[in-house]
């Protein structure tokens, strides 16, 4: 069967998906398809019948979809269904766990992420990565957030560095809360702060993309009611990707959603149409609670 | 019969208290329907008479053991005729010597027949000592055995009172570190206060001249200077520095690479072979020092035009480090291997590069890890014994220059107290307070890294 | 927003490449590291072996050996006393001088005599008590230990253009060269360094009575440890309950495994020898000292190889009415006893390779007799390296190297058991 979707779906062209009609009646599609709008015209990055392995075992099956430019699109799905593992391939940080492997297609502005010659290390200064469970340096609150800047050699100034810190700590919405602090350790935060402060962390370096995996699954409903905020500032500046457990979440922040279900993603719609009408069976049995 | 064979003996009758024991059960179990009808299994009846047989007697052999040297010296006091006894401690100890050669049949030389007679009553007291032991230690295991075997009932819980004891016997077990423990410091404590009671303890601490040797005269005791461990302290550093100069380096960057670079491969095969190193015993790393490293450095000294003494601190420390890098790095290992990899992700995904992130990431966060085990190495270090007796000097020069030779606190004790001594000298007494000093230092850097180690390892779990 | 974003990438490859140089640099480091302690340990184990290698062969010299009664001292050939104390060195100085019939200064003869070992007769005895009447008053060609400086120059002559002539003159080489030409010298296997005690002529000493030694006490050892760490791990992972006393326990058990072990040769002074007044150089004292070094190590182990075992198993014992006891003895011991015995043998191998805590008890005293009990006057292996790396003839540098050498060997050999042990009884939950 899944010899079968890869050749069928190598050789559809972004056009035809697109164009797809967009209507109210879910349409009968082909087990193993993507249903909805996955493509989007002139996308920040693009994914092309991506695989991804660990050791032997395929944890993702052949998943092809957009990010657009400074658009917030959300993946969700029961546990274990790989959206975790799909993000973790936008910027390599699968080449951390021993014994994975990507394969298929994944693109940032047109440029082969996975192509062997291309460096990982300017890649995640492009695309940076907000983590599920808070993981603050054990640094001061100042140079977790200045880690990035220095490593890259962003600034030259220690005013500037400090310039960049406030405001990242400023946009992270962090600020007033630790203005006076910063040479406390990172640690010493409460769960949300350490979020939001590893976010600032992130967005000092200034990604194009900012990646983020489950990032309030850690914390108690007023701490992921500011993240949430903070998301939708941070949309108009940057392209977020957010997987989320949370379905309320997904509604909340993003405007696009993508559905995953056993590694294959199942359906990509305006998050709207997902939550309201969505094209395929799973996803509604997903979004009304039948499993997850 | 010698201790070794009443003790087959006593054995012997314990095995056959179980069987008779455990008859006694399943005899009582068949008048009354069955094992199922006994409180705990045969096996049970049968331990609990061992026990009852076994334990008295052990008890009985082991405090006569301990008290039959004083009972027959009181005895043999006794004997002597008036005059003698009336004697001082320490002449009486001498005659009481005498008597114990004569005893052992060394009467050459004695011709007291007070003495010769002492000797023979000693001779014959031991031997109805021996004879009496046997009895009351086998008896004693007979009477209990048999007043254990007369109380098996069914209704006896034989399988729980068995177990206390079980569980007893391995308190008692794990008790052994304590007394290890309280036995080192006693030892060491009670003959370095009556070492202190001869030279001050501050001359010892402070004082920069140390030549033990002269002070077996019997007016220069306690002379100025003459216990000064200074240059001691001084060496024991100077070679443990040059250790932990090569081994923290050389043993941090060896964890390093073969945790977050070196694949499962080439990790699974140099870090047994890095651990043979560990494994190979100190005396062969002094004879590598001593004759092949200390030569080298010698004559490369001299092509260098340096002068370099044969049993310099360098060639010591060296081969200590040496030494040491295995250690130092499976420590580090553990504690990099257990910082988290959410913060190697949290920096990978800034874009850091791997040597960033260990730097300055995964190493700041390993750092207490990281300094418990250098302490842990320093407290090895310090006491390391064989590679500085046989590569370091005797000579006590305090100097900072590697290339001199020193000597070293261990070195001393070893010197001071190979051979015969006697315990009533400051020189053997000294050595006794150095392995104070060597003691209480090791320990307070034993007790800091492990808890260092256990406060970072809580911090991650 | 846009440009601002592609100032931080172009700012990023800017520093790009010197950060690559730091990241190969680091990288560097760490194999060097590594290389420096891979080149040490070979290092060490060529110079062991190229030192030591040549020890295991002994020259032997080609005498004819005329068993004269006169000469030995024999009157009656039935009395096994006179074959014990007859002349033998007198027989085979003999021999030396009529192969050498111009030696004939007492200097020279001494000069002589010295190329044989001093053993040599004892040998000669040997073979002769075998079957005194046919030899007696016969010549036969017999193979005797030559001495070491002859050992240590033949060796040294072969190896490199130089030799090493120590002790001996430029007319003992004259000799030996002569039996070289005459094909009279041979190196055979040493078996004496296998067979014999300690000796101060080094063609004589061999590693027999340490081994020994190391045995006796090594048995001590684990007769003690292995039960009563046992028995402790059992206490504390399974009965121990948690409050101070069991806390003490455990932080003085990590603390004894850090302590220097000359500390427990210093208990052992204290305690055992001058208290207790047992006596000096005993395996038995040795084995005690060694018990309570090694019970940290043995009692941490067992621990862990208690703890590896699921609660499942527990339970399940429990769960059909086993008492704690039964539980502990048919399930939880038998399941760890190979992590247990694996612990047991690391221990060991610690205390074969023990010298400092043995030197404080007096096992570093001169034995020539083979130890036959735990109660014999002994050394051990390590000590016996001790002593004669501190003897000044050459011959007993080869020697030093050689004990090291079957030191190593049985420390290979004991690990070895036990990582084997380990990978292939230990189960994996």
């Amino acid at each position: 069967m899944m010899e079968a979707t890869v050749e069928s779906t190598i050789e559809q062209s972004a056009d035809s998906l697109v164009s797809r009609p967009a209507t109210g009646e879910r349409a009968p599609v082909a087990e193993g398809e993507t249903v909805g709008s996955p493509f989007v015209d002139s996308p920040k990055m693009a994914m092309r019948n991506v695989d991804v392995f660990y050791n032997d075992k395929q944890a993702i099956f052949d998943v092809s979809m957009d990010i657009g430019s400074n658009e917030v699109v959300s993946m969700i799905g029961p546990s274990g269904c790989g959206k975790s593992t799909f993000l973790r391939a936008l910027n390599r940080m699968n080449d951390t766990i021993e014994g994975a492997r990507v394969e298929g297609s994944l693109r940032l502005e047109g440029q082969d992420i996975y192509d062997p010659k291309l460096d990982v290390v300017p890649l995640r200064a492009r695309v940076g990565m907000v983590f599920q469970k808070p993981n603050p340096f054990p640094k001061s609150i100042y140079d977790n957030v200045a880690y990035g800047p220095r490593i890259h050699g962003l600034v030259d100034r220690r005013a500037d560095l400090d310039d960049v810190v406030e405001d990242s700590l400023q946009r992270a919405g962090l600020w007033n809360e630790v203005k006076d602090r910063l040479n406390q350790p990172g640690t010493g935060l409460s769960g949300g702060q350490q979020q939001r402060l590893c976010i600032a962390r992130t967005i000092a370096v200034s990604p194009e993309v900012i990646l983020m995996d489950e990032p309030c699954s850690a914390l108690d409903p007023i701490a992921t009611a500011k993240i949430e905020e903070l998301i939708a500032e941070l949309s108009e500046n940057f392209t977020i990707a957010i997987v989320t457990h949370s379905m309320q979440q997904a509604a909340r922040v993003s405007s696009r959603t993508a559905y995953f279900h056993l590694g294959k993603l199942i359906e990509v719609n305006d998050t709207e149409r997902v939550f309201t009408n969505p094209e395929h069976e799973l996803t509604e049995a997903y979004i009304t609670g039948r499993f997850g | 019969m010698d201790t070794s064979t009443l003790l087959a003996i006593t054995a012997a009758l314990a095995a056959l208290a179980y069987v008779i024991g455990r008859g006694r059960s399943l005899s009582q179990a068949a008048d009354i329907g069955g094992i199922r009808k006994l409180n705990s299994l045969p096996f049970y009846y049968g331990m609990l008479t061992a026990l009852w047989c076994g334990l008295p007697a052990l008890l009985l052999l082991v405090l006569w053991l301990i008290f039959d040297e004083a009972i027959i010296q009181a005895l043999l006091i006794e004997s002597l005729p008036a005059d003698m006894r009336d004697l001082g401690g320490s002449e009486l100890g001498l005659l009481l010597n005498s008597v114990q050669n004569i005893a052992n049949g060394n009467s050459a030389g004695i011709t007291n027949p007070d003495l010769l007679a002492a000797g023979q009553l000693l001779v014959s007291l031991r031997e109805n000592s021996q004879r009496a032991l046997a009895v009351v230690v086998l008896s004693g295991g007979l009477l209990f055995g048999v007043f254990g075997w007369a109380r098996i009932r069914p209704q006896q819980k034989a399988r729980f009172q068995v177990e206390a004891v079980f569980k007893i016997v391995l308190l008692l077990c794990s008790c052994i570190a304590i007394v290890t423990t309280l036995g080192i410091v006693l030892s060491v404590l009670f003959e370095s206060l009556r070492f202190f009671q001869t030279v001050p303890f501050f001359d010892f601490v402070f004082g920069l001249d140390w030549s033990p040797q002269m002070a077996i005269r019997s007016d220069q005791v306690g002379g100025s200077g003459a216990f000064g461990a200074v240059p001691l302290f001084a060496g024991t550093l100077l070679i443990s520095a040059i250790a932990m100069l090569v081994a923290v380096p050389t043993g941090l960057m060896a964890a390093i690479y073969l945790s977050e670079y070196a694949g499962s491969r080439i990790r699974s095969a140099v870090k047994p072979m890095l651990e043979v190193l560990a494994g190979i015993p100190t005396v062969v790393y002094g004879f590598f020092a001593a004759l092949t490293v200390a030569p080298m450095i010698r004559d490369n000294g001299a092509v260098l035009g340096l002068d370099v003494s044969s049993e310099s601190a360098l060639a010591a420390g060296l081969v200590m480090g040496v030494m040491i890098i295995p250690f130092v790095s499976s420590l580090s290992d553990d504690v990099i291997t257990a910082v988290p990899q959410s913060l190697r992700d949290g920096s990978f995904g800034l874009g850091a590069t791997q040597s960033e992130t260990i730097r300055q990431v995964v190493i700041p966060a390993a750092l207490p890890g990281i300094v418990g085990g250098v302490l842990l190495a320093v407290s090895r270090a310090i006491g390391e014994t064989m590679i500085v007796v046989m590569a370091a000097g005797l000579a006590a020069n305090l100097t900072a220059n590697p290339l001199e030779s020193v000597t070293t606190v261990t070195v001393q004790i070893v010197t001071l107290l190979v051979g015969d001594q006697e315990f009533d000298s400051p020189k053997t007494l000294s050595a006794f307070a150095l392995g104070l000093m060597l003691f209480v230092v090791t320990l307070a850097l034993n007790y800091i890294a492990l808890h260092v180690v256990r406060k970072y390892r809580e911090q991650y779990e | 927003m846009n440009k601002s974003a592609e100032k931080t990438i172009d700012l990023v490859n800017r520093n790009l490449a010197k950060r690559y140089r730091a990241e190969k640099r680091f990288r560097f480091y760490g194999l060097l590291s590594i290389s420096f302690g891979l080149l040490c340990l070979l290092f060490l184990f060529t110079d062991i072996i190229g030192k030591g290698h040549s020890a295991f062969l002994q020259t032997y010299v080609a005498l004819d050996i005329h068993f004269d009664e006169e000469v030995l001292g024999i009157d009656n050939i039935d009395d096994p006393a006179q074959l014990m104390v007859a002349n033998y060195d007198g027989v085979i100085r003999k021999a030396l001088r009529d192969q050498f019939s111009e030696v004939s200064s007492r200097r020279d003869k001494r000069a002589l005599y010295a190329l044989i070992s001093n053993g040599a007769g004892f040998d000669l005895q040997r073979e002769f008590s075998l079957n005194p009447r046919e030899l007696l008053g016969q010549t036969r060609t017999f193979w005797l230990v030559a001495d070491d400086d002859v050992d240590t120059y033949l060796k040294s002559y072969r190896g490199s253009g130089e030799a090493f002539t120590g002790r001996l003159s430029e007319q003992q080489r004259g000799w030996v060269q002569t039996w070289v030409a005459e094909e009279r010298i041979e190196k055979r296997f040493n078996r004496i360094f296998f067979t014999s005690g300690d000796s101060r002529e080094p063609e004589l000493a061999g590693i027999r009575g340490a081994i020994m030694g190391s045995l006796f006490t090594l048995a001590v050892t684990l007769v003690l440890s292995f039960p009563i760490g046992v028995a402790a791990a059992i206490y504390l992972e399974e009965y121990a309950p948690k409050n101070k006393w069991t806390d003490l326990i455990e932080v003085n058990i990590n603390n004894l495994a850090a302590v220097p072990s000359i500390i427990f040769g210093l208990l052992g002074l204290a305690i055992f020898i001058n208290f207790f007044e047992m006596p000096r150089s005993i395996p038995l004292v040795g084995g005690i000292v060694l018990t309570l070094m090694t019970l940290p190590t043995v009692i941490i182990s067992s621990r862990a190889a208690i703890k590896s075992v699921p609660p499942s198993i527990r339970e399940a014992a429990l769960g059909i009415g086993a008492s704690k006891m039964q539980m502990i003895l048919h399930h939880v011991l038998p399941l760890a006893m190979p992590g247990m015995l694996t612990g047991a043998i690391i221990g060991m191998a610690q205390a074969l390779g023990e010298t400092a805590p043995l030197l404080m008890i007096g096992m570093v005293a001169f034995i020539v007799d083979i130890p036959g009990a735990v109660n014999d006057p002994a050394t051990v292996l390590p000590v016996q390296i001790f002593l004669w790396s501190d003897s000044p003839e050459r011959a007993f540098v080869e020697r030093t190297s050689a004990a090291i050498m079957v030191l190593l060997a049985f420390l290979i050999i004991m690990n070895t058991l036990a990582v084997w042990l380990r990978k292939r009884l230990e189960r994996r939950w």
